[in-house]
């Protein structure tokens, strides 16, 4: 087998890193979120570290690792949100994040472009359309 | 099939069950929420033996020492004791020994104890009064120190419990010690880290046992400790401080004050203002808050900014009872 035939069988959260890939970019994709005046207010009143432990769930998930989310979960979880006005172009700020993070790291644009795409499949989840 | 012990109850775990699955179907009143692994809701301790691995990811290194982990990714490789986060706690009786002031409204107390007690420095503790009033206080010693534990407590206003302390007990008198508690405590490891601890009020207590635990380890990095009040009258310890910096050269005392007369020697400003302000880069440090809620979640939200990692950030807010 080639390699590129290799890296076709290999899931997206595999060719990644997997869980070390989630923890790297974690800490460097929060900091970037919170340093965003566009978005920042969002997690004004949040406590850090459950914050924390719900990045790498969503960082699992868009990197297409296990997750168990679903639509209704993402609904559920950003309710109060939209109703401070959450919009797309938050949506936006975040994805950019966490383009910017993944660059950081030197992942592929390519895979890049599978992790956006699989943010985008929640975008209106999120935003509770 | 492995056996779960919890308080005076034993369940069977089956062999395709987590330990948060086990305790749901015999009812147990857990909290739980994502059953992921995520939250964190689930937390339990095994207080005798160390827990799978696998059942301790995401956790804090200090949590992982104290053999906390996740119910609901813990598939037991042993028989297992259990304890919920608020399962009824064991006290030992202590006998005040210490009771005198540090300053105009903080008093030092040192209670000791027949035997060992268990802590790590920067722990802390319930006591409890003998109508069953409990309050949560900071440990200021380090292990070393012969079965004594030290206080600092601070004098509330229409607190009960910190005027029963300051009036009523006396030396010789006993008082009812719960076992130590919480995850904001010094590890001897990576010793070059730079350490910055940053305290108001009380909140020196578990900063200076904590600062003496990472001396006695031969901490080699940068230790900087910025201690904060309004006034001057109310700081203490600032002669043995400042001897330490001198003793250690890689010790660095800052005393901040926020009101506007500030006397040579101090620095004006808001302890975690100064601190920051004097550190611009904290990538790699090791990070402990202990103090007023606002300055610590202010300053963990600082220091996370500036550089460290959410892992390296240890934090103990001085919640206050309503009364």
């Amino acid at each position: 087998m080639s390699s590129t035939q290799e890296n076709e069988s290999k899931t997206l959260y595999d060719r990644i890193g997997g869980e070390a890939a989630v923890n790297a970019a974690v800490d460097i994709f929060y900091r970037k979120v919170l340093n965003d005046y566009r978005i920042n207010r969002f997690f004004d009143n949040v406590d850090m570290e459950t914050q924390a432990a719900k990045q790498k769930a969503f960082l699992t998930m868009a990197f297409g690792g296990p997750h168990s989310y679903t639509g209704a979960d993402m609904r559920k979880g950003h309710a109060h949100l939209v109703k401070m006005g959450l919009d797309d172009s938050h949506f936006d700020a975040v994805v950019e994040s966490l383009v910017a993070t993944l660059e950081e790291l030197n992942v592929p644009q390519e895979l890049i472009a599978e992790i956006v795409a699989i943010c985008e499949t929640t975008r209106n989840d999120v935003l509770g359309r | 099939m492995y056996t779960l012990t919890l308080e005076e109850q034993t369940y069977t775990c089956q062999p395709d069950e987590t330990v948060l699955d086990t305790l749901l179907r015999e009812q147990v009143a857990i909290a739980y929420a994502c059953k992921k692994g995520t939250c964190h809701s689930c937390m339990v301790r095994s207080p005798d033996n160390p827990p799978p691995e696998a059942a301790q990811v995401g956790l804090k290194n200090t949590l992982k020492k104290r053999n906390h982990f996740l119910a609901c990714l813990c598939h037991p490789q042993q028989d297992m004791v259990i304890k919920l986060p608020d399962s009824s706690e064991f006290y030992t009786e202590g006998t005040v020994v210490v009771h005198e002031m540090l300053n105009r409204n903080t008093l030092l107390l040192i209670i000791a104890f027949k035997d060992a007690f268990e802590f790590n420095a920067g722990q802390f503790v319930n006591l409890q009064r003998s109508d069953g009033l409990t309050r949560s206080y900071s440990i200021a010693n380090t292990p070393q120190i012969a079965n004594t534990l030290e206080f600092h407590i601070r004098r509330l206003p229409q607190g009960k419990f910190s005027a029963w302390l300051h009036d009523d007990i006396k030396a010789g008198e006993t008082i009812a010690v719960s076992e130590a508690r919480g995850h904001c405590f010094y590890l001897p490891e990576r010793r070059e880290q730079g350490i910055l601890l940053i305290g108001t009020g009380t909140g020196l207590a578990p900063l200076a046992g904590i600062l003496t635990d990472a001396l006695a380890h031969g901490h080699s990095g940068s230790i900087y400790l910025f201690h904060g009040s309004r006034d001057v009258e109310d700081l203490y310890r600032i002669d043995e401080m400042r001897q330490l910096a001198q003793q250690y050269e890689n010790f660095h005392y800052i005393p901040c004050l926020s009101a506007h007369h500030v006397p040579d020697g101090f620095t004006r400003g808001r302890a975690n203002d100064v601190a920051l302000a004097t550190l611009s880069d904290l990538k790699g440090w090791r990070v402990f808050l202990c103090g007023h809620p606002d300055m610590v979640n202010q300053a963990k939200r600082m220091s996370f900014l500036k550089g460290a990692a959410l892992a390296d950030i240890y934090a103990d807010a001085f919640l206050v009872t309503p009364n």
